[in-house]
């Protein structure tokens, strides 16, 4: 049995299944309200919500029994009396040592727990940063969208955001330092591109097996790390289109990422939805279709809307659309499933 | 002093009391000094900028308000969340 966490524009849908079989809705929370992402902490078993209310703000919710009741985190929040408010938590992302999450969110904000997620504070490095200026919003905003830690290491930590690139740490987050060599900014004029700030990073992840090892989805372009996100190169040749919004990895292999190509002009599948993995770091791409739709498909798939569990041959992999299907796979992408479809617009998928 | 009547999340979250008195000249004191008293508040109704939310409405002795709403000893006060969809 999966359990997938679901956010939608319209509340929190928990669905279980079998892989390979369409899932039942379990449960709704925060029915009517945007849940931008939902995670559950694999180490405590409590589950986490960051429901933006169009009347109450953002916030983010955990409760430790599906359904029992959800406390607000406290601390999620800007310091008071600045010019600015924050909009909206993107990502919530287990951290390494005991009690410890992190949460990213905009504008371009980190925040931290040491207690299980249930006081959290803003990084403060990351926020008074002398670049900040430079940083600009993209269409979705001012996001910390993408928190990779280092496996065993809780000093060290990469972020990615959009529209201000990567950023990392290896003394947990006391200073911060760029990680955007190699990546091209094509939508910037080419004098600009070399000391450019503003890069559009859509995902980061790490391979936990090598964890030198990072692979992005840019605004316009694949990369892969292999210094810790110092450098990048560009893996993207092969794909079908070079933009897209998320990108996951299987633990267990280094080698691996899969991605979903969107067209550059309306940012949805060009017809038919395809996954494209790589298991030789980037150097070839192969089509994954097989049980997904290949004609008249126009889906966008968000950032945080694809995600995996289990790795290597038992590796499941699950995204959802903002027209409501969820698609997954038992088999690292050999084949799809229905999962789901007809809910609301998919921000986030999840398994718990 | 005012008396600020609450409903649903806010009741709860200011300690399950439906009504408070408050004592402030205008909505937008009365409403930073609710947070203060009550600090399951803070942040529901004001931002951090200490602005209004967007989609919150007060209201003084039924009628529209604003933070620049001058009250009197007995207003009443509503804190509801508008009317929006879609």
């Amino acid at each position: 049995m999966t359990e997938l966490l679901v956010g939608t524009r319209k509340g929190l849908f928990v669905l279980d299944g079998e892989p390979g079989s369409r899932f039942e809705i379990s449960l709704r929370a925060f029915v009517g309200d945007p849940v931008d992402y939902a995670m559950r902490d694999p180490r405590s078993g409590r589950v986490f919500a960051a429901v933006t209310s169009p009347f109450w703000g953002p916030r983010i919710w955990f409760t430790d029994e599906l359904r029992g009741d959800w406390q607000p985190a406290r601390g999620v929040a800007l310091p008071k009396g600045g010019s600015e408010a924050l909009k909206r938590i993107w990502v919530i992302v287990a951290g390494e040592d005991e009690g410890r999450l992190y949460a990213g969110g905009d504008p371009g904000v980190l925040f931290e727990s040491r207690d299980d997620g249930e006081t959290w504070a803003l990084n403060r490095a990351l926020w008074e940063h002398p670049t900040r200026p430079r940083w600009r919003r993209d269409s979705g905003g001012l996001s910390v969208h993408s928190i990779a830690p280092w496996p065993g290491d809780p000093q060290r930590l990469a972020l990615a955001i959009s529209a201000a690139g990567v950023w990392l740490t290896d003394d947990g987050g006391e200073t911060w330092s760029h990680g955007n060599e190699g990546i091209v900014a094509d939508y910037l004029p080419e004098e600009a591109r070399a000391t450019a700030i503003d890069l559009c990073v859509h995902h980061l992840e790490r391979a936990p097996r090598r964890p030198e090892r990072l692979f992005l989805q840019f605004h316009g372009g694949v990369y892969r790390s292999d210094d810790a996100g110092r450098s990048w190169s560009d893996i993207g040749a092969g794909l079908p289109h070079d933009f897209g919004f998320p990108l996951v990895v299987d633990p267990a292999d280094p080698d691996s990422a899969y991605v979903v190509p969107v067209t550059t002009a309306d940012r949805v599948t060009d017809g038919r939805v395809v996954v494209w993995e790589t298991r030789d770091a980037g150097a070839t791409w192969i089509a994954r279709n097989r049980g997904l739709p290949q004609d008249d498909a126009y889906l966008s798939v968000l950032r945080q809307a694809f995600a995996a569990s289990g790795e290597g041959t038992s590796l499941e992999l699950y995204f959802g659309a903002t027209s409501g299907e969820i698609f997954g796979s038992a088999d690292a992408a050999d084949s799809w499933f229905g999962v789901a479809q007809r809910l609301p617009a998919i921000a986030s998928v999840r398994p718990a | 002093m005012a008396i600020v009547r609450l409903r649903g999340q806010l009741e709860k979250l200011a300690g399950g009391e439906p009504e408070l008195p408050v004592e402030a000249g205008t909505v937008g004191e009365l409403l930073q000094q609710l947070e203060r008293e009550h600090s399951g508040l803070e942040g529901w109704i004001l931002d951090e900028r200490g602005v209004l939310r967007r989609h919150i409405n007060v209201f003084v002795n039924g009628e529209p308000a604003e933070p620049e709403t001058e009250l009197q000893g007995s207003d009443k006060i509503e804190i509801l969340p508008a009317i929006s969809g879609g």
